[in-house]
């Protein structure tokens, strides 16, 4: 009889489990990003470069009409960089900022543009901020809460900082080194019903402590 | 009665163990498999810091999609690596199933609201993955072959599939809820008169489920084959028989089900054919997408025989409940009903992110 209660008991969370939690990626990126600071100090914005995987590269290729076959330039690339910023301002561009504890806002990009290099391609974009700051400690974060898309840091130099003033350093936690941040993914995550924010467990970040 | 919620039981038991064994003995080959095969997917996931069976469940997913995009690149070259693809999607299909998604909580949910069999369920599972297969393959076949639309495009088509599949889901939950509900009320309010008559000590043959009830007061536990016959009568009064059900008008409420979930295409199926597309390969994706359709097939199966039996169960346990049994099981079925409807419209709403479609 136990048992059947046992049985029960899974099927219901099997129902409620499916109802509450999103999926696995389909998009995988490789990011590297550089933090742009004023002459004065103050961080103005942030500069992407985001690589695709293969797989989604090719999708997003797809009917994109090219003078040479397999060869994209910029400009032929260029309709589909302005709908890529453009559907990413949906996603709050996967980028999360801190300045000493408090959330920073971004407006629309800037120097937008598509590479194709190595069968993949490269989305570069400035990402300004709505005021530019000066803090003692900023944080940024970049990933996708709803975990479609899978983002990890590159792995060599991921994160410059472009004429920060003299003393910041910045310390990097990516998800897959068992960093404090990185929290344990478990039922209780699946099955407490507040997964709105589970592709954090998955995300990049860089704290830049200044004097 | 008795028999046939064990004998439900016991093929739900069986099921979830060959599907057990299936997971794990397709693993271990795979794992083999892709030792060998120099293209084998990195990890997009670290093990160590995903625990429990969910987290390894979504770490195996991971592995598998990731396998697909090498494999069908090294397939351009030598077409044997065409069978290692074929065993990577049906190992997707199956552990994709296994994660979160509402497809199989959808269909779980129809087969509990009505007096569904297990067999049936299995027939439903296997014709909505189908149907999911097959839109997959008609988008990227019509859109990106023969029209060449850009990605931006098809996508968009996605997403207006997706707003109807979560309509529809919506709109069968309501009318599931409409008719379940006058089960369950009517229930609710024969057990009252039957309690309020009984306290009056007044004998009354008036409706089915009057009739159930009293016949257990009287005969009292003496008579328990009696009391289990009646029960089972007075359980199916208001839901047609499992044998109505596979009548024409009942494979018809069937179809609703699996129209509603079947037309939204899965879009890791998507990006597998667009991609087996660019690479001049594009039957060995149509031939991948089947393939991982069967494997979503089998886990939904499983999990919607689990769901069936475990609504045995409940009746089981019901019927030993004084006279309650018919409104535990109209509740249950109110119940289930209730979830088609919030799920449709919880997904129509954004309330409930299953994967959703991104475009960008």
């Amino acid at each position: 009889m136990r048992s059947l209660y046992g049985m029960f008991l899974i099927v219901m969370s099997l129902v409620v489990g499916a109802t509450t939690a999103s999926a696995h990626p389909h998009v995988w990126v490789k990011a590297a990003s550089e933090l742009i600071y004023a002459p004065d100090g103050t961080v103005t914005g942030v500069r992407h470069t985001w690589t695709f995987d293969d797989m989604f590269s090719t999708y997003a290729l797809q009917g994109i009409e090219t003078k040479t076959k397999g060869v994209y330039t910029r400009e032929e690339l260029s309709p589909l960089a302005q709908t890529n910023v453009e559907s990413l301002k949906e996603f709050g561009f996967f980028s999360f900022a801190k300045a000493d504890g408090k959330k920073q806002k971004f407006v629309e990009p800037t120097d937008y543009y598509l590479e194709y290099k190595d069968a993949a391609l490269v989305l570069h974009f400035v990402l300004p901020f709505k005021t530019p700051f000066k803090s003692r400690q900023m944080q940024l974060e970049v990933f996708d809460p709803s975990y479609f898309v899978d983002f990890q840091l590159q792995d060599k130099d991921p994160i410059k900082l472009a004429n920060a003033p003299a003393g910041c350093a910045m310390t990097i936690e990516r998800p897959s080194d068992g960093s404090a941040a990185a929290k344990k993914i478990d039922e209780d995550n699946f099955l407490d019903g507040s997964n709105d924010n589970f592709g954090a467990m998955f995300a990049n970040k860089v704290t830049v402590n200044c004097p | 009665m008795i028999l046939r919620s064990e004998d439900a039981v016991r093929r739900g038991v069986v099921w979830s163990i060959f599907l057990a064994a299936a997971v794990l003995s397709v693993d271990g080959l795979l794992h083999a498999a892709l030792a060998q095969n120099p293209f084998g997917g990195p990890r997009a996931v670290p093990d160590q810091q995903v625990g429990g069976v969910i987290g390894w469940i979504l770490a195996k997913q991971s592995e598998f999609y990731r396998a697909m995009s090498s494999t069908i690149r090294a397939a351009k070259n030598d077409g044997s690596a065409v069978w290692t693809l074929l065993g990577i999607s049906f190992a997707y299909g199956i552990f994709h199933a296994a994660g979160p998604g509402h497809g199989k909580a959808v269909i779980s949910s129809y087969l509990v609201a009505n007096e569904e069999t297990a067999r049936r369920g299995i027939v439903l599972s296997f014709a909505s993955a189908l149907a999911q297969a097959l839109v997959a393959v008609v988008i990227v076949g019509v859109g990106a072959w023969l029209l060449n639309v850009t990605a931006k495009t098809m996508c968009g088509a996605e997403r207006i599939i997706e707003i109807a599949s979560y309509g529809l889901i919506a709109a069968f939950g309501a009318r599931l809820v409409w008719l379940k509900g006058g089960g369950f009320f009517r229930a609710l309010s024969a057990s009252r008169a039957s309690h309020a008559q009984l306290a009056m000590a007044h004998d009354h043959h008036g409706d089915g489920y009057g009739h159930g009830h009293h016949h257990d007061h009287r005969h009292g536990a003496g008579h328990h084959h009696h009391h289990h016959d009646h029960c089972d009568h007075c359980g199916h009064s208001h839901g047609p028989e499992p044998d109505e059900l596979a009548g024409p008008g009942g494979w018809k409420r069937g179809l609703a089900a699996v129209a509603a979930v079947g037309i939204r295409p899965c879009s890791g199926a998507i990006l597998v054919l667009v991609f087996a597309l660019a690479q001049g390969l594009f039957w060995a994706g149509v031939a991948a997408t089947f393939v991982m359709g069967l494997g979503t097939a089998i886990t939904v199966a499983a999990i919607a025989t689990l769901a069936v039996s475990a609504k045995g169960v409940a009746r089981r346990l019901a019927a030993g409940r004084d006279g309650g049994g018919a409104l535990v099981m109209r509740g249950v079925e109110f119940a289930a009903a209730g979830l088609v409807l919030l799920l449709g419209a919880g997904l129509l709403l954004g309330y409930v992110s299953a994967e959703r479609v991104t475009c960008f």
